[in-house]
């Protein structure tokens, strides 16, 4: 790591009419580090990915990727950028390989590296055994193996991955998780947004968390979760009434609290002594999240 | 950065169009058997109805006239489409200017490849005309290049349609206000001297009648100085619309 920083942000705006989709965002993103934007849909992490491919340009603030300047010089930003969308927008009528051979000129891959260029994306997306077989005959996972192997074909110095995992199965959400834990070993920068805890504590350097267009809360998420929730927190199950109860001793007491359905939990009660009674776990990511922004997230 | 900075436009970037380029020729090796049959046999249908009207050899007729209306057929109406499902459906924009193409580069390597497609199926019906009877002549060869060149601006056309539509419903009233009288009154069918006043003027201002009387004076070697004029008629229209696309698009795809 270093401090270079791949992503600079400071102050960005971005309105869509009366919507302030993003609200005066500061973001960092050092070279070799992963970064993950996690919060609720809505929040404007998309708004965010697209700001930095200057498909959408901000209303105020600066932006800088690369040491690019956005959005007047973001075709440069581009050519060394790799952007895994939300959205599948493969070609589906085209093979495995036809879709990296059109993303290899698309990314100006001198002609005489293309064919290793295809070759590398293809066995690093483990479609060796599909290549020649079309998108609309790939699985879920496979085609966003492929949507990450076509951001990854020009070896970019960043990838923007905009929710990687979202609406795929636990056992492909790992395998993605296994690819994009090597890419980061070997040092790629990564810029991730994710509304999965999981996600965000198991791949990210620091986090991000935002909400309503704002980064509420920035650092290392053991860090986050020290800071904000502290080390323990203690579920209190019960009718709603004595939960009602519960959470007004904890206000009581200085002590936060987070309701989840049919129980409480109380936070940062290491540091206290306190009356409660209940089952005791580690603090966690969502715990910070939720008490921040008042949002519960998956 | 100022407030209201624009991305960088105005620059075509050659790699950049190329991209665009290949992305469509590698996409057309999976469809090019039905746009080939679709453009072939209607043509063929239509000469073997009408190669003889009256006795006449109406041929030499429509058969160069329809050159024009194939141009349309090819360009017009797959820019509209296929650019409408290209960024609303398939998303396909947004996976493009993620990399290193602007909206600039991407509308003229579409437009380029839509008229370059529209200059080889205009010719068909000309092709189909000579089995039919129409002679040959080497202003012919000048025939693809005049496709091409009422292609770019009928793509263009379709590619600013689709920019300013919301739906596909928005087409029905550019097919039926705008392309269906143009076509109408391109003089493919009939001469234009045959129509009322006001049906010839807008004719004379009409892209597809300038293409039609092109295509009749390069096929019949009748080319004159007024042709140039047609041919520069062509090139503005192209141009002007050319200009309006890519803004229509940029409005679409830049948030």
């Amino acid at each position: 790591m270093t401090d270079e920083l791949a992503i600079r942000l400071r102050g960005a705006v971005k309105r869509y009419g009366p919507i302030t989709a993003v609200d005066g965002l500061d973001l960092d993103v050092p070279v070799g580090t992963c970064v993950g934007l996690l919060g609720p849909n809505g929040a404007g992490k998309s708004t965010t990915m697209r700001l930095l491919t200057a498909q959408a340009i901000a209303d105020e603030g600066e932006i800088e990727v690369l040491g690019f300047r956005l959005p007047r010089n973001s075709k440069a930003a581009r050519a060394e950028c790799g952007v895994v969308p939300q959205l599948d927008n493969l070609d589906v009528t085209l093979t495995v390989e036809q879709n990296l051979l059109v993303f290899s000129h698309l990314y100006r891959i001198p002609r005489a590296e293309r064919k290793e260029a295809i070759e590398r994306a293809v066995q690093m997306a483990n479609l060796d055994a599909r290549r020649h077989d079309k998108v609309d005959k790939l699985s879920g996972g496979m085609r966003r193996r492929l949507l990450i192997a076509r951001a990854l074909v020009h070896r970019p110095r960043l990838v923007l991955l905009d929710e990687p995992t979202v609406g795929l199965d636990p056992q492909v959400r790992q395998e993605l998780w296994a690819l994009i834990d090597a890419l980061r070993s070997q040092g790629t920068t990564i810029l991730m947004s994710t509304h999965y805890i999981e996600e965000a504590q198991r791949l990210a350097d620091t986090v991000l968390i935002m909400s309503h267009g704002q980064g509420v809360a920035n650092g290392p998420p053991a860090d986050l979760v020290l800071e904000h929730a502290g080390r323990e927190v203690i579920e209190v199950y019960g009718p709603p009434a004595r939960l009602a109860e519960v959470q007004t001793e904890a206000a009581e007491a200085g002590l936060r609290t987070r309701r989840t359905g049919t129980s409480i939990s109380i936070l940062g009660v290491d540091a206290n002594g306190h009356p409660f009674e209940g089952e005791r776990r580690p603090a966690n990511l969502e715990d910070v999240f939720v008490l921040l922004t008042g949002e519960e997230i998956e | 950065m100022s407030a209201v900075e624009a991305r960088q436009l105005g620059r075509l970037e050659r790699p950049a169009i190329t991209g665009v380029l290949v992305r469509e020729l590698v996409n057309f090796s999976s469809y090019w058997r039905a746009s080939t049959f679709s453009s072939t046999v209607e043509p063929t249908i239509f000469g073997s109805l009408v190669s003889r009207v009256g006795g006449f050899p109406y041929v030499e007729f429509v058969g160069t006239g329809t050159v024009a209306t194939a141009v349309l057929f090819s360009s017009a109406f797959p820019a509209m489409f296929g650019t409408f499902v290209k960024y609303k459906f398939q998303r396909t924009y947004d996976a493009i200017l993620a990399a290193p193409v602007d909206t600039e580069e991407l509308v003229t390597g579409e437009a380029i490849w839509i008229a370059t497609r529209a200059g080889v199926y205009g010719c068909v019906p000309m092709i189909v005309a000579i089995f039919f009877g129409l002679d040959l002549s080497w202003g012919m060869l000048l025939v693809p290049l005049i496709g091409w060149l009422a292609g770019l601006g009928w793509a263009n056309f379709g590619i600013m349609i689709a920019g300013f539509a919301s739906s596909f419903e928005n087409f029905n009233y550019v097919v039926s206000a705008v392309l269906t009288p143009l076509f109408l009154l391109a003089g493919t069918f009939f001469p234009l001297s045959t129509l009322p006043r006001w049906a010839q003027i807008l004719g004379e201002i009409n892209p597809l009648h300038q293409c039609v009387q092109l295509v009749r004076d390069a096929v019949f070697l009748n080319l004159s100085w007024v042709d140039l004029l047609r041919a520069g008629y062509l090139v503005l229209f192209a141009l002007v619309l050319w200009r309006i696309a890519i803004h229509a698009m940029e409005r679409k795809l830049i948030d």
